[in-house]
């Protein structure tokens, strides 16, 4: 399960980078080659997010993702057969992000056991508070795999153990209010939230949102466990092109 | 995060985890307002002095003639100030806003109404204010946004999606997980997470509550039909829940049936066999969407219909049969509001004409002595570039004309003088 793996990799280093990417954008060919470039690059673990029409929690440059990933024909199907392909390509462990609607219209226990079949092993669903996901919650723990679970800046120490209770493999932290891809201070008090965070939970800590240089980087090491880059990792490619996504992760790591 | 509100099936709290202390934050507030009679008398008093509470019900003697059936009285919810029932959710909320210590609204917009009557609140109570509102509702409803500036609020356009209101929903949540600390979001119609729909329809219960008394006093009887319209469902809310424990009152919830049957032709959710349950938005209701759970485009006239989703109160209402729901087409519904134009002197907005468009099919097969109830949810002022063009007045096209002329003539000798 992703808590060990995770254990495992920090006696080798102190920060682990997960990354990000919107399953069929910009189309599902260069999602497996952002797959492939990120995994040589060095990455340890990644997200695949499932598009959806409403992702209410990201930002524009995920936001826009979304929308481009749907116009150009994404669909749940592809996205679980790409990452079928995926899982048995990489050796790194993959989790789905994905909006509630996206299980909720599939048959909750149903998604939950392809995710198992097709190798993956946890998820981040942003608007499915633990108190309405008792049939994805059990179904997750069936099958042995990890629905991790977000500590904000706003969740009090009460709410943190909560979250604890229902969260397995690591905890997702976010660095500040806000949707993703917005600027973050990383600074004192980011590292007193993060000590906070600690205090309540023994999973490891993977700290997302803002996240976007080798500076931050470097100023996570020592707080967190894992290192999270979503919205920057698409600007890069926007900007740049696929070819400069693995460059741009090698640059951050080393 | 306990009480998650749910109407059987339907409601709950689908919510980013950095809004839960948000949510309860408001539900705490919501729950003592309603445990305290005063609030509701300040709410009453705030109504009746800025606004035009009670409305009142007026006979339409003429339509009544015209239609040869059922008697019919409309609820004037058009004559509140801002011109719209959405006044009664927007200064409820205001006041919640003001007990929560928060400086600062926002709100989604489709027509426009919300947007306005939030502005308004937003002037009269001193919050700062900034509304979303899709691209496409900007483009047909420029008088309403005008108003919208002209009392201080930012009007953001938002181009993501499919342009309406639930883009502008959207939009407006990316804005409240970042600013929640001092902002209010004033959702505008009985959808969203809990307490949202409860709390809305409470705010709306000041039209049912009203119309039942009126009924009452002045006709010595309850209505046996009443017709309102449905687009998140907060007017048709307010208007029934009057009605609720009366099993002779039969509540009638009219969508948009656009241009008719089919998938992306209408916004029908309960009226038409095209939506499925999902949860998007916050909360879980029936939503026009694809078997993959993505949310398709949806057609109306009146952009205050023109939503995928629908309350989770009525979703419930819809399956258990207490309410029944029909859809009126843009067609009935422009020749609605032209007869009631022309018979009565009434300009129900588009949205409203919905409800006057369902009645006046079921009107001539009822008795002489039957009575039906509408709801007149608002006043087309802001329809008038919709509906001119709907039925294409030669004299109005001449004036925008004139006016284009005018301001084109204007630009060029500014721009000369710079
Ligand atoms: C006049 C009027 N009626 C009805 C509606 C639909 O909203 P609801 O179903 O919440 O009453 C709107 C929304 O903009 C409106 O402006």
């Amino acid at each position: 399960m992703l808590e060990q793996y995770i254990q495992d990799r920090l006696q080798h280093k102190e920060l682990l980078l997960m990354t990000h990417i919107v399953l069929g954008y910009p189309s599902y060919d260069k999602s497996m080659y952002l797959v492939e470039s990120m995994v040589e690059a060095g990455v340890d673990l990644m997200e695949l997010q499932i598009p959806f029409s409403e992702p209410m929690a990201d930002g524009p440059v995920i936001l826009k993702a979304n929308a481009e990933a749907l116009k150009a024909g994404a669909t749940l199907e592809k996205s679980l057969e790409m990452a079928e392909k995926i899982t048995a390509n990489f050796d790194i462990p993959f989790l789905f992000m994905t909006y509630y609607n996206i299980l909720f219209k599939h048959g909750v226990s149903d998604f939950v056991s392809k995710m198992h079949d097709i190798g993956i092993k946890g998820a981040i669903i942003p608007d499915l508070p633990p108190e309405e996901a008792s049939e994805y919650l059990q179904s997750m723990q069936q099958h042995k795999l990890d629905p991790v679970h977000i500590f904000t800046p706003n969740s009090s120490l009460e709410r943190k153990q909560e979250l604890n209770e229902h969260t397995s493999g690591f905890m997702y932290t976010v660095a500040r209010k806000g949707v993703t891809g917005k600027d973050t201070q990383f600074g004192d008090e980011l590292g007193e939230y993060l000590v906070e965070c600690r205090q309540a939970t023994d999973l490891p800590l993977a700290l997302g949102f803002g996240v976007k240089s080798k500076a931050d980087f470097d100023f996570i090491r020592g707080k967190a466990d894992v290192a999270i880059i979503g919205s920057e990792a698409i600007r890069v490619m926007e900007d740049k092109g696929v070819e400069a996504v693995g460059p741009f992760i090698h640059s951050i790591i080393n | 995060m306990k009480n998650r509100g749910y109407f059987n099936q339907f409601g709950g709290a689908f919510i980013p985890e950095i809004l839960v202390p948000t949510f309860d934050q408001l539900e705490a507030a919501y729950l003592e307002a309603k445990a305290d009679p005063a609030f509701w008398q300040e709410y009453v008093n705030l109504m009746s002095t800025y606004s035009c509470r009670a409305t009142p019900i007026t006979y339409a003697e003429n339509l009544t003639k015209h239609l040869g059936g059922a008697q019919i009285y409309i609820k004037r919810e058009d004559l509140n100030h801002t011109g719209a029932h959405k006044a009664n959710n927007v200064m409820g909320q205001g006041l919640l806003t003001k007990r929560m210590g928060k400086r600062r609204v926002i709100a989604e917009t489709g027509a426009g109404q919300h947007g306005v009557a939030t502005a308004t609140m937003a002037a009269k109570f001193g919050f700062d204010c900034t509304i979303y509102m899709g691209a496409v509702d900007v483009a047909r409803q420029r008088p309403n946004v005008f108003w919208m500036e002209q009392m201080g609020a930012t009007v953001v356009p938002v181009e993501d999606g499919s342009a309406t209101l639930k883009d502008a929903i959207n939009e407006a949540f990316r804005d409240w997980v970042t600013n929640m600390d001092d902002t209010h979001y004033a959702l505008g119609t009985a959808c969203g997470p809990y307490p949202f729909p409860e709390m809305v329809a409470w705010f709306q219960s000041i039209i049912g509550i009203e119309a039942r008394e009126q009924m009452l006093s002045q006709q010595g009887r309850l209505p046996d039909r009443v017709y309102a319209c449905v687009g998140g469902g907060s007017n048709a809310m307010g208007l029934f829940s009057g009605f609720l424990d009366d099993k002779e009152v039969e509540l009638v919830g009219v969508e948009a049936g656009g241009r008719g049957k089919g998938m992306g032709e209408h916004a029908a959710r309960l009226a038409y066999d095209d939506a499925t349950v999902g949860v998007a938005q916050g909360y879980k209701t029936y939503f026009l969407q694809n078997p993959n759970g993505q949310m398709m485009d949806t057609h109306s006239v009146s952009a205050g219909l023109d939503y995928v989703g629908v309350s989770p109160i009525l979703a419930n209402y819809h399956d258990t049969g207490q309410v029944r729901f029909e859809a009126a087409t843009d067609d009935e519904v422009v020749a609605a509001m032209q007869l009631t134009v022309q018979k009565e002197g009434l300009i129900p907005a588009l949205e409203s004409s919905h409800a006057f468009a369902q009645a006046f099919k079921e009107a001539p097969n009822m008795g002489k002595d039957e009575i039906i109830l509408i709801n007149q949810s608002g006043r087309a002022d802001k329809d008038i570039f919709t509906v001119a063009d709907a039925i294409d007045d030669p004299k109005w096209r001449e004036f925008i004309i004139t006016k284009a002329d005018q301001y084109r003539a204007r630009a060029a000798t500014e721009g000369g003088v710079r």
